[in-house]
């Protein structure tokens, strides 16, 4: 393998040479003299013009030859049908051309560039339809009394623009700030008990931290509804019935393991020597924890809880058994049924009349920004810092630079 | 200054070196017990899951016995007495499962190698997309597959079972439905396993040793020959155990899956029609059902919970083992 592998420049180089600028080459091979070229570096991966020419050739090539046998001769191919073929006959005469030009080697490694990219890009398709699809039909119905309205005497013959989304969004709120507020220390002690401790635990621990984060977030919502939902039916305590308060600790029960993860995670990359500075002047550990790993590692664990908060914001299968969904304003976490923007969204969308449906649409036009706002506050957060520190260092080295190359003149300024 | 080194200490060597002990402050005794007691708080809860979701379905599973219940196809309380199990619903969550996992598997290694070999100016860019897709709510998913991607996906069922359907699993029935369909579904899973996958697969592959990347190169061999010979193979537990955290996800995926699939459990391998049904989907869309139901419903809750834990917790094992550089051959 590696021995034919390394015959590639040899056999790849003369041809480019030759198609890339041969003109320039046999000028200077003219004069007999024997003059030793500087020898010039070697680049496979280098995409010369001829190379995308090829690359556009094999494209329009392909393209029409299955217009041709697909849409002229045969009938019956779907778009999609037409594009599968397309791509294949595309990897094909480009695979041969390539492999004309330069070699099976060389063209093996473009095939594979090609399909990379372009699988690449087919990746990115999806949630660019996803975020344009949900904001064209969210703008149909969305106005600001959706933030003010709840879905008090809407019927279905009323249009989609009446009525709002404002229990749902309060419900949301408060079912995610108590979420965070049952999940936000636990996880916290658990990450630091997984990397700051030496406890004999924290193999098990760290075993069902993971496990428990691919529990599927419906069990989250059936446990609280068999824990403690179920078995308090009867005694007609409101608390124990279908409230925000059981849903929020649904979502609990999905945030730990996330956060848990990612702290510990950040927690990892503070360096073990401020670590040991602090336990060397006799801080102890938890002083350690408090005031030294804590305070260095924030806005990485900022970030993780921001992601923690934006992935609670959109679930909605722990909350069907647990608030269950209400179209009235209830704004007691503690007391009846409460709605929440995912379950809004689930519930319109599932019911046959169009202007419910763009109700959904709207609701979950509000989530998506929601989302996406908390998304970008996270990267915003824990975005890469070290540029701007040495900026300002930098910019303040050079102003003290300055205040001491001016000092004199300042003085004689400041004096009179 | 040579000469006046001075003679090693002769104690030392009879001299054992001293026992280094711990002694906790009372502010440490307390620290250590607050964070063991909050790392054994997922301990019980984790397993509280298990016990509450038996205990709750003991009804179901006492009138169907266990054997009984993970036999049955069919779904019915309206019968007498009530015929309902989990395989109907079993084969539907595997199948969807399985359809996401192999297209989102390629898609997710592809893009990580783009991430990791090729995209070295924009792969900052790269990952924050993928978070993005992470971070996006199955509901929006399913949202978007329900009104919208059917739709475009039916044309190519119909393209696949007129042209391949002499291929067992693109087989339908004569004039069926193609929407709502396992096919479907998996689709739309598929966009929700892929971040996961490519995560995790990207992560392997940039601990790829750079000394043997840099080998395989000054031999002469181009990037993909590089690839070939030392990334992916070194990669290979990661894609496996990526594979597998895609699976569990796909497994456990809710609502997308109940605003796509008709919620009928039945025992079929025609994923480009009609029918079918995930646990996880049944589930949500039987909330607030009567007694026997919600017990019947927790049975296979608690089967969705066993199938899961086993996927993801053989998934983390693959995948710290073939990042501690066992299980790899070079």
């Amino acid at each position: 393998m590696s021995l034919a592998e390394s015959r590639v420049p040899a056999g790849v180089n003369p041809p480019t040479e030759v198609s890339g600028n041969g003109a320039g080459s046999r000028r200077t091979v003219a004069p007999p003299t024997p003059v030793r070229r500087k020898p010039r570096p070697r680049r496979p991966r280098e995409w010369t013009s001829a190379d995308v020419w090829t690359l556009v050739g094999s494209v329009v090539s392909a393209a029409c030859l299955n217009w041709l046998v697909l849409v002229r001769l045969t009938t019956g191919a779907s778009w999609f049908g037409f594009l599968l073929c397309a791509y294949a006959t595309f990897l094909v005469v480009f695979y041969v051309t390539t492999k004309d030009r330069l070699g099976k080697l060389v063209a093996v490694d473009r095939l594979a560039t090609v399909v990379i990219v372009t699988s690449a890009v087919v990746v990115l398709i999806p949630l660019v339809l996803l975020v344009a699809y949900v904001l064209v039909e969210g703008l149909k119905a969305l106005r600001l009394t959706f933030f003010v309205d709840d879905q008090t005497g809407i019927t279905p013959i009323m249009p989609s623009t009446a009525g709002g989304g404002s229990h749902a969004i309060v419900g949301t709120v408060q079912q995610v700030g108590l979420a965070l507020l049952w999940s936000l220390p636990l996880s916290l002690a658990c990450a630091v008990f997984l990397n700051e401790t030496r406890s004999r635990w924290r193999r098990p621990v760290r075993i069902f931290v993971d496990a428990m984060s691919g529990l599927p977030s419906i069990v989250a919502g059936l446990f609280i509804f068999a824990t403690l939902i179920l078995p308090f039916a009867k005694s007609g305590n409101p608390l124990f019935g279908f409230n925000g308060f059981m849903a929020s600790l649904a979502l609990a029960i999905t945030m730990i393991p996330t956060i848990t993860r990612t702290v510990e995670v950040v927690l990892r990359l503070v360096p073990d020597g401020l670590r040991e500075a602090s336990l060397a002047m006799g801080a102890s550990r938890a002083r350690t924890v408090w005031s030294v790993v804590f305070p260095t590692a924030r806005t990485g664990m900022t970030t993780a809880v921001v992601l923690g908060i934006a992935r609670a914001v959109g679930e909605t299968a722990p909350l069907l058994f647990t608030a269950f969904g209400y179209d009235l304003m209830n704004a007691n976490p503690f007391e009846g049924p409460q709605e929440s923007l995912p379950l809004f969204v689930f519930r319109n969308i599932r019911k046959p009349d169009v202007a419910a449906i763009e109700r959904g649409f709207a609701g979950a036009l509000v989530l998506m920004i929601i989302v996406l706002a908390l998304f970008a506050l996270a990267r915003f957060i824990g975005r890469d810092k070290s540029k701007q520190v040495a900026k300002r260092t930098r910019a303040r080295a050079a102003e003290r630079q300055a205040r001491l190359e001016a000092r004199p003149t300042v003085d004689q300024e400041s004096q009179p | 200054m040579m000469t006046e080194v001075p003679p090693p200490p002769p104690a030392r060597s009879t001299r054992t070196p001293r026992e280094i002990v711990d002694v906790p402050s009372r502010v440490d005794r307390r620290f250590n017990r607050l964070t063991l007691a909050s790392g054994l708080f997922v301990l019980v809860l984790l397993t509280l899951v298990g016990f509450f979701l038996l205990w709750q379905s003991r009804d179901a599973l006492e009138s169907q016995g266990l054997w009984g219940f993970l036999t049955t196809e069919e779904w019915r309380t309206d019968v007498d007495p009530p015929r309902i199990g989990v395989l109907g619903l079993m084969v539907g969550t595997v199948l969807v499962a399985i359809v996401a996992v192999v297209l989102a598997v390629p898609f997710g290694v592809l893009a990580s190698l783009f991430i990791t070999e090729y995209a070295l100016n924009v792969r900052k860019y790269l990952i924050a997309i993928v978070d993005l897709l992470a971070a996006v709510p199955s509901l929006l998913f399913g949202l978007w597959g329900f009104l919208y991607l059917s739709d475009k996906v039916v044309p190519i069922s119909r393209w696949l079972t007129d042209n391949l359907g002499f291929i067992p699993i693109f087989e339908t029935d004569e004039g069926a439905v193609l929407f709502g369909s396992i096919f479907i579904a998996g689709i739309v899973v598929s966009l929700m396993s892929l971040p996961i996958v490519t995560s995790v697969v990207r992560e392997v592959f940039s601990q790829t040793p750079p000394g043997e990347k840099e080998a395989a190169l000054a031999l002469g061999g181009t990037r993909w020959g590089m690839i070939r010979t030392v990334v992916l193979p070194y990669g290979r537990g990661g894609i496996i155990g990526g594979s597998m955290l895609g699976l569990g996800r796909a497994l456990g995926e809710t609502i997308a899956v109940a605003l796509l699939l008709p919620g009928v459990p039945e025992v079929t391998f025609k994923i480009l029609q009609n029918g079918g049904a995930t646990v996880a989907g049944f589930i949500a869309n039987r909330a607030g059902s009567d007694e026997f139901t919600v017990s019947g419903l927790m049975a296979a809750g608690l089967v969705l919970f066993v199938v899961t834990l086993a996927t993801n917790m053989l998934a983390s094992v693959v995948v710290n083992r073939s990042r501690s550089g066992q299980g790899v051959e070079l």
